[in-house]
């Protein structure tokens, strides 16, 4: 059993009218527990849609959504402990930050779920060192921020709910490369230290093929591909196919081979190719 | 998120109506909202009647979406109804001597007319232009109608460019509010329930950011026009440029001899004379 699985998920968006979309056709879904899940496809093969079905921001028109093992939407009125248990990070979160101060703002899960000042505190606290948030900014008003910075206090007043299923939607889009590794190397160490589960949307096949355990591949609102990264970066011919791209490394592994240097296939990050070029085979970095 | 946000009252289409000149389907609404009220008998309000199943014949709009379009004004139309039927004194009493409350016919006739006129001023005008005109179409007719109030002074095309824009970003901020509220709503935030004062409160996480970002979009709309060097009105061409054609000139003779029926029935046609 998974923390959450999908079920022959069908999701359409304008139901009934003539530009009705099925965003998600029949997707069945198992994410493990304690890992970190990569989520790829292209613009609209329903990652996004996918992403706010697992917290209960939209029911499926079909199909079940459970979270160990319960459905989610058994009880309608409880949905809001779902979303405690499931914290998404949605695209751009810097854009939901309102508050007067950056501690009010990541407090605001916490006190939604009710939790005591004293629990508050600490969880705020946590949150923030997790995410990187420094002391110096709690006072600040979270509009003074710069961009890393804002994202960085947006995924603490996330995580500060304490989920057990932690869902990232693009949380590197439009980042500096600094900003993006600090932010993706922040949710590495928190997921280690924590053993949530994470799902992370991206477009990027560099972080996937660093940052995840697992890889999911969409299109058009279906499950094309699933394996670790070393088996979907292997099959690089129908990721192009469907749109997609492989690592940089993966790309000169392929051209090595052409030019008759074969270090397999399954290359996708530089440290890997390194130890299969000069440590011999079987060493994986 | 949503694609099923229906924006506006348009209805897409290709009618007579959709095809006309929006200038002068400004100047047939005016004049057809006076003629409604020129109307003093029931000769007169026979025609308007008709006059409002010519315009959905011509429209193509679904009769459905035109009833829709009444619902909101169940509640004014009953209690006109109510009131005139009740305190209207006539001269054909229907209830016996001696009762508490009187009723007339001519009060029950009255309050009939009267919500024929207010169902047929709405109806009417929406047919005219809200369901066949897009929105942007009808501010450009305003704004070159406007065009010679330029001469003393007022902003014509400020005001039409500020409704232009405030209508093209309307879709977006609609969009724009819901992904904000989806991300409180993330985070615990509850909309649907507890006492209105909770609820109103819990729009506060959704303004703030949505203002903020309307800010942040209208300054860079404005450094966007500014570097396609924007400076205002003045000799600007169009895209899309409003032209006259033979229809127009077949609604113009349309209405004026609606206009001309309405009054030929108020002076010639006999029996009852309507009040107000």
């Amino acid at each position: 059993m998974g923390k959450i699985e999908l079920q022959n998920i069908t999701y359409v968006y304008g139901k009934g009218a003539p530009y009705e979309i099925k965003a998600l056709d029949d997707v069945s879904l198992t994410f493990e527990e304690g890992k970190i899940i990569g989520l790829i496809g292209h613009t609209g093969s329903g990652k996004s849609t996918l992403v706010q079905l697992l917290n209960g921001l939209i029911r499926p028109d079909a199909g079940k959504v459970l979270l160990d093992g319960k459905d989610i939407w058994q009880e309608p009125k409880k949905i809001r402990d779902v979303r405690f248990k499931v914290g998404l990070v949605m695209q751009y979160p810097e854009y939901q930050l309102f508050d007067e101060t950056v501690w009010k703002d990541i407090a605001f899960g916490p006190r939604n779920m009710g939790m005591s000042d004293e629990e508050v505190k600490k969880a705020v606290t946590e949150a923030a060192s997790f995410a990187g948030v420094k002391e110096k900014h709690f006072n600040k008003s979270p509009f003074d921020l710069s961009g890393g910075q804002k994202r960085r206090a947006a995924l603490a007043g996330v995580i500060a709910m304490r989920p057990s299923v932690l869902v990232l939607d693009e949380p590197a889009a439009g980042l500096d490369p600094g900003a993006r590794r600090r932010i993706l190397t922040r949710i590495k160490d928190y997921q280690r230290q924590s053993g949530t589960t994470v799902i992370i949307v991206s477009h990027s096949m560099e972080d996937m093929a660093m940052y995840c355990d697992s890889v999911v591949v969409m299109n058009h609102g279906k499950v094309t591909m699933t394996g670790t990264p070393a088996q979907v970066f292997s099959r690089a011919d129908e990721l192009i196919a469907q749109g997609l791209d492989v690592p940089a490394i993966t790309k000169v592994a392929r051209a090595l081979k052409d030019e008759g240097v074969d270090i397999g296939l399954d290359i996708y990050t530089v440290n890997f190719a390194a130890h299969r070029l000069f440590g011999g085979d079987g060493i994986e970095g | 998120m949503k694609a099923d946000i229906a924006f506006g009252q348009y209805c897409e289409g290709n009618s007579f109506l959709h095809r006309l000149d929006p200038r002068w389907k400004i100047i047939f609404v005016l004049v057809y909202i006076v003629a409604l009220f020129l109307a003093r008998n029931i000769f007169a309000f026979a025609l308007i009647g008709a006059s409002i199943v010519g315009l959905w014949l011509l429209s193509g709009i679904k009769l459905g979406i035109l009833v829709k379009g009444l619902r909101p004004l169940l509640f004014i139309i009953a209690f006109t109804a109510i009131i005139n039927v009740f305190w209207f004194k006539g001269e054909t009493p229907l209830l016996p001597d001696g009762w508490a409350v009187q009723i007339y016919l001519e009060g029950i006739i009255n309050a009939g007319l009267i919500i024929l006129r207010v169902m047929v001023l709405v109806t009417g005008t929406s047919i005219l232009l809200t369901y066949t005109t897009t929105p942007i179409a009808l501010t450009d007719g305003i704004e070159q109608l406007l065009a010679p109030l330029a001469k003393i002074k007022v902003p014509v095309h400020e005001f039409s460019m500020m409704m232009t824009i405030a209508l093209r970003f309307i879709p977006t901020l609609i969009e724009e509010t819901d992904k904000i509220m989806s991300a409180q709503k993330a985070r615990g935030s509850d909309f649907s329930t507890g006492s209105l004062v909770k609820r109103a409160k819990a729009l506060v996480p959704v303004l703030v950011p949505l203002f903020i970002s309307a800010f942040r979009r209208a300054d860079d709309l404005a450094t966007a026009m500014e570097c396609r060097c924007y400076t205002g009105g003045n000799g600007r061409t169009r895209m899309n440029v409003l032209h006259s054609t033979w229809r127009d000139g077949v609604m113009l003779l349309g209405i004026l001899a609606f206009v001309a029926g309405i009054v030929v029935l108020n002076i010639f046609a006999p029996g009852y004379t309507f009040t107000m």
